[in-house]
């Protein structure tokens, strides 16, 4: 490949890898969010058999969204 | 408000049938250009995703002055995730930009090239954006607060342009010129697939992190309301 | 009370308030000379006197950094935003009162500022200081509105600056432009551009930042 060759394609190249970067860090995001939403879930499931249940202090803080 | 994510999907599938189609076309058939040969090719991802940017600022301004004439709370994530497309478009603008420089003039930044010159203060006002968001408290103060920021952004782009513009009669000249492309009507078909295609892009990676932090919005609210 | 009668009553209040404390303006005074004296140190021997006149732009605009971080310190020291918001007057009557106090400042830090560039660089012509007071117009004019939107978060002076810098680049071009081109009148018509643009623009979104 020329040099120009090369530098062309490493444009394109970039391109991808930051879409691909943010794909990554979305999957992250998604699984927290998951973990979030089983968690409560969880927590639904059991204030439904106790009837009463105690307050539970949040497991991971919640984040001030920005 | 809708969770399901349609658009997403419809708008990913389109980026990606464009993108593919128009990055082949531009490595395998688009002809070379008169001028500066191969390396000109990068202006088929360099100037789509500019372009995008732009388009991503002026879509979190409209949305912000939605926000600031109805009031309503969507308005707030639907400018504040256009903002942020608009930032990672403006980083690969920057980052494509440097690379064509590099190729065309041996350096990797030049004062002369408006457009990056441009980019670069737009991504700091921009990031300053985040800035203010990050440390305000959630709520319709800070909703307000970014709209009216996301609007100023807005206004600066021209202002800028015409800032650098002008700068150039006091800043010592740079040398390097770089034809506008003078397109035969192949090149411009490319160029509007690509185009096409980044929007498409940004459209998608925007439905989707909309939906996302939807979603953690409605979390937050459930755990509020279950404490 | 009338529009203006409030942006009177307002602006005087806190000149006044500067006139019992003397805090921000002494400040801002020394700051600028120290910088110019920095400059001197800063500016390798060759140096033109246009450098000079480029920098001098450099120290107008951090000097008015400083004078807005303390723009709404009083009022935030003292909660008295929410008092004055609550105020029956138009918001953006807070903002012009504002933005006369600090355009005050800023004329005060100037007439001590440009005499003194011109004892240590060069001289100073009628366009620099026709450059002067139509950057002052749009740096309070935007200045305020952010200084207001930095008093309501955690970060405040980390945050002011942040948010300036990116949109004083304009003034700064056509403050050096005005300064040392050929033709000053670009410069000085670009200036008077942006500060119609962006006063009418913080005129208008003033009372969304301060309201909660």
């Amino acid at each position: 490949m020329t040099t120009a060759e090369k530098y062309v394609t490493a444009a394109y190249l970039v391109v991808l890898a930051v879409v691909l970067l943010y794909v990554v860090i979305y999957a992250f995001k998604l699984a927290r969010l998951e973990r979030e939403v089983l968690r409560l879930a969880r927590l639904a499931a059991e204030r439904r058999e106790a009837g009463e249940a105690p307050r539970v202090e949040p497991a991971e803080p919640v984040r001030t969204s920005i | 408000m809708s969770l399901r994510n349609n658009r997403g999907v419809a708008l990913a599938s389109t980026a990606a049938l464009l993108l593919l189609a128009g990055i082949s076309l531009a490595f395998f058939w688009v002809p070379d250009d008169v001028d500066q040969g191969f390396s000109q090719r990068i202006f088929y991802i360099h100037v789509p995703v500019a372009l995008t940017a732009y388009a991503c600022f002026g879509w979190g301004a409209w949305k912000a002055l939605r926000l600031l004439w109805t009031g309503e709370v969507r308005y707030d994530l639907e400018s504040y995730t256009a903002v942020h497309m608009g930032v990672i478009f403006g980083i690969l603008t920057l980052v494509t930009g440097s690379i064509w420089a590099r190729i065309s003039w041996g350096v990797w930044w030049s004062w002369g090239e408006r457009q990056l010159v441009l980019f670069l203060v737009l991504f700091l006002f921009y990031s300053a954006y985040f800035m203010l968001r990050y440390s305000t408290e959630p709520g319709p103060r800070r909703e307000r607060m970014s709209a009216v920021y996301a609007l100023f952004g807005v206004v600066l782009i021209p202002v800028s342009f015409l800032a650098i513009r002008l700068a150039e009669g006091f800043i010592h000249p740079t040398v390097f010129t770089r034809d506008g492309p003078q397109m035969a009507g192949s090149m411009f078909f490319v160029f509007c697939v690509c185009f096409a295609g980044t929007l498409a892009l940004a459209g998608a990676l925007y439905a989707n992190e909309l939906l996302g932090k939807r979603v953690d919005a409605s979390l937050r609210e459930l755990e509020e309301a279950r404490a | 009370m009338t529009y203006f009668g409030d942006v009177a009553a307002l602006a005087r209040k806190d000149l006044l308030l500067e006139l019992r404390s003397r805090d921000t303006l002494p400040a801002m005074l020394l700051f600028v000379v120290s910088t110019l004296v920095v400059f001197h140190f800063a500016l390798p021997a060759d140096s033109s006197d246009v450098a000079a006149g480029g920098l001098l732009w450099v120290a107008i605009v951090f000097t008015a950094l400083l004078g807005l971080t303390r723009a709404f310190a009083a009022e935030r020291e003292q909660r008295l935003l929410d008092g004055l918001v609550l105020a029956p007057c138009d918001r953006s009557a807070i903002w012009l009162a504002k933005g006369a106090s600090v355009m005050a400042f800023l004329l005060l830090a100037e007439a001590v500022a440009l005499p003194a560039f011109a004892l240590f660089f060069a001289p100073v012509d009628v366009t620099l200081v026709a450059a002067v007071l139509l950057a002052d117009i749009g740096i309070a004019a935007v200045g305020t509105l952010l200084a207001a939107m930095a008093a309501a978060s955690r970060a405040r002076e980390l945050l002011l600056p942040l948010l300036f810098l990116p949109l004083a680049i304009p003034v700064i071009v056509g403050g050096v432009g005005a300064t040392v081109a050929d033709e000053p009148a670009r410069y000085l018509g670009f200036l008077a551009l942006y500060d119609l643009l962006f006063a009418i623009l913080s005129w208008a979104s003033f009372e969304y930042v301060v309201t909660e």
